[in-house]
């Protein structure tokens, strides 16, 4: 982004890459997808790297408003210092925060979950989707907390898989009454309370009723969790967990 | 002599709707210990809400056979209680079935009718309602946190509704045996779809049992409905009335928007501003103790958060949604809302005791709610959008978290790791901010 400034230029659109699009390994591969498919729709588009820190939304649902809140204000500083207007990120959490909490302190920006920005590539006919490799696969969606029940958002992932012509099997909890994954509320970061079972797991196992081919996913954490759901079951060689921009990106060989 | 029904009716209604009014203010005084939230905004929003959500039912019919059956209930309930009119001024004024002097007489008929057909269909419902929670024992009527009195409770209310269904039809059924002995007094009016069922058990009585059991089912079932009113407050009934309050007030910024609190951000935006000076005295009139963050018992609540507590009634649909219970964690949000209402009834014995809160050495932290509860969320937003009502226990819950962290430090060792790493690397793992755009070049 600051060489988008030095030349003067403003890009189409700033991608957040977040945390775990930035440095875990599975996630990094959403990044580099949703990258390719970007460049194929000519988008262009520029990231703050080294300058993008963590939204906070960890903290937040941690009870550390203060650390939330020094996050947020220096990235809205960032932000607003780079004029920036609209923002498309990969992953759900960091949409959700931007979105909803960083208005009230300052930073106000048009914010679009990469499924949403990718539907609208499509309907302006900047990106194509054919069905390629997943034509006629069976293939369930896992909502994400933080773009479904948070922010209603249930279509545009769905809409994205229609378009690769997969035979599209719905769990038994969707939508809005769909099964976290166990990761939202900074339980990714720390071991589950004792129970009887893994929440990923429970969840994996109502994926695997619907006898999937892949699981798609919408967010780099809902990926983690499932994909080890899967490692749980052993199912691991027959099935899959893919983020939707990765179906599409290898749709298509990119 | 004549007018001693009258009076005792009179007496009777007083003391019904004194009784009622009375504890009315006194959750109204409870609920005021909260701290004050704007809700002006949103106002047609809140409105639509209304009349969607608590009159239109909308959330109940997500699950469609106890939704239909509340339907039927919640219906009957309301149109019913027309008929409670009649009864209430027929007993002030000594009159009978007065409404039929007052309205056409086909439009009485027809009235008469759909109550004793509701009135079929409310005890029908509300039979089925109590299969369903004591033989067939669905699992969120069994959670731990409904043993005991929130089982009895449920059932008690069940009950009640039978009874009073049952003693408006036998009243009914008296009635035009009565109408058609031609007895003084009772006017040949109504139309009874339902009760002439029973009529027949009542061939061989005279006119005057006929008469002792007409009374006696009129008063017992306006007795009943006082008793009823007034069982509401100790019950988990309330939400009958606080559900269109509770409804209204309820969230109307999407789910996933967590409220930014003020006091913090004073203090981040003076650390951040480079013209501030750190030495200065504080401004005259500052001098109040900064506000405590975070929640650790119910007056750190808001007044929204304590309706709520109110209007909860158990109904478990939260709980069987939450993937942390469904999984066999401890936590629950229906128990969330229990133990914020118990202890907020706690704390409102305690004052009618003092005249003011003498501290009890309790609070709804660790005393009620545990912190394995608390860190068990996963802030999914399931409860939120199971609640037919409009209840949001994650709010709750956020609340408690923050006084954890910020007021007691008291975060699992994992989150402390997390939070030291965002804080001094800009994310939750360990890795170097600088290796943020690594993937760039990496295949």
């Amino acid at each position: 982004m600051a060489e988008y400034m030095v030349q003067g230029k403003q890009p189409e659109v700033l991608f957040w890459v977040g945390c775990a699009g930035s440095f875990d390994d599975r996630a990094k591969k959403i990044t580099k997808a949703f990258v390719k498919l970007l460049n194929k729709a000519n988008v262009d588009f520029a990231v703050l790297g080294t300058e993008e820190s963590c939204t906070g939304d960890p903290a937040k649902r941690a009870g550390n408003e203060f650390l939330f809140q020094m996050q947020a204000m220096t990235n809205i500083e960032v932000l607003n210092g780079y004029e920036i207007k609209k923002i498309v990120t990969a992953c759900p959490h960091c949409f959700n925060t931007i979105k909803n909490e960083y208005p009230g302190l300052g930073g106000n920006y048009e914010i679009m979950h990469h499924t949403q920005f990718l539907k609208s590539l499509l309907e302006e006919g900047r990106l194509k989707v054919e069905g390629g490799k997943f034509k006629g696969k069976r293939i369930t969606f896992h909502d994400p907390c933080y773009l479904g029940r948070a922010n209603g958002e249930y279509e545009a992932p769905r809409d994205l898989l229609q378009k690769l012509e997969v035979e599209l099997v719905e769990m038994k909890r969707c939508k809005s009454r769909g099964l976290c994954c166990g990761a939202g509320g900074a339980q990714m970061f720390k071991e589950p309370e004792p129970g009887n079972k893994d929440v990923n797991v429970e969840r994996t196992e109502e994926a695997l009723e619907t006898e999937p081919k892949i699981i798609a996913a919408a967010c780099p954490f809902c990926n983690t969790m499932m994909t080890d759901g899967v490692k749980a079951k052993s199912a691991e060689d027959s099935i899959q967990v893919l983020d939707v921009a990765e179906m599409i990106a290898n749709a298509e060989d990119l | 002599m004549q007018y001693i029904p009258n009076i005792l009716f009179i007496i009777a209604l007083a003391a019904g709707i004194g009784y009622f009014t009375l504890n009315i203010r006194k959750i109204i005084r409870n609920i005021k210990l909260g701290h004050q939230v704007d809700a002006s905004d949103h106002t047609s929003e809140r409105w639509g809400n209304v009349v969607r959500i608590a009159l239109g039912q909308s959330k109940m019919v997500v699950r469609p056979i106890p939704g239909l059956l509340h339907i039927i209930v919640y219906v009957g309930f309301i149109i019913i209680n027309i008929e409670v009119l009649e009864i209430i001024i027929d007993g002030i004024f000594g009159t009978h079935r007065v409404l039929s002097t007052v309205l056409p007489i086909g439009l009485y008929n027809f009235l008469i009718a759909s109550f004793e057909i509701l009135a079929l269909l409310v005890l029908v419902g509300v039979i089925l309602f109590w299969t369903r929670r004591n033989l067939q024992k669905l699992r969120r009527f069994w959670a731990n946190e409904m043993k005991g009195w929130p089982k009895n409770d449920a059932n008690y209310i069940l009950y009640f509704e039978m009874v009073l269904m049952i003693l408006f039809l036998t009243m009914n059924a008296a009635d035009q045996q009565l109408q058609t002995l031609g007895a003084a007094h009772y006017v040949e009016a109504g139309s009874y779809p339902v009760s002439q069922f029973i009529v027949p058990f009542l061939d061989s009585f005279s006119e005057a049992t006929l008469i002792a059991i007409e009374r006696g089912a009129w008063w017992l079932h306006i007795l009943g409905i006082l008793v009823f009113l007034n069982y509401l407050y100790f019950s988990k009934h309330l939400h009958i009335i606080l559900a269109f309050p509770n409804v209204y007030f309820g969230k109307v910024v999407p789910k996933g928007k967590f409220n930014n609190l003020d006091s913090v951000t004073n203090e981040v935006k003076m650390m951040m501003d480079p013209n501030v000076d750190p030495f200065a005295a504080p401004a005259e009139g500052a001098s109040e103790a900064p506000a405590k963050f975070g929640a650790s018992d119910v007056m750190d609540l808001s007044r929204i958060q304590l309706l709520s507590a109110y209007t909860c009634t158990e109904c478990g649909r939260c709980t069987s949604e939450c993937p942390a219970n469904i999984t066999g964690k401890k936590l629950s949000p229906r128990k969330i809302m229990m133990d914020t209402r118990d202890r907020l009834e706690e704390i409102g014995k305690n004052i009618d005791k003092n005249g003011e809160f003498k501290p009890d050495g309790k609070q709804l932290l660790d005393d009620y709610i545990t912190r394995e509860e608390l860190w068990a969320c996963t802030t999914c937003n399931a409860c939120v959008e199971a609640c037919p009502v409009s209840i949001d226990p994650l709010s709750i819950i956020m609340d408690m978290r923050q006084y954890l962290v910020m007021e007691q430090s008291a975060a699992p060792t994992e989150l402390n790791v997390a939070m030291t790493n965002i804080e001094n690397n800009g994310a939750p793992w360990p890795y170097n901010q600088m290796d943020r755009l690594n993937w760039k070049d990496e295949n």
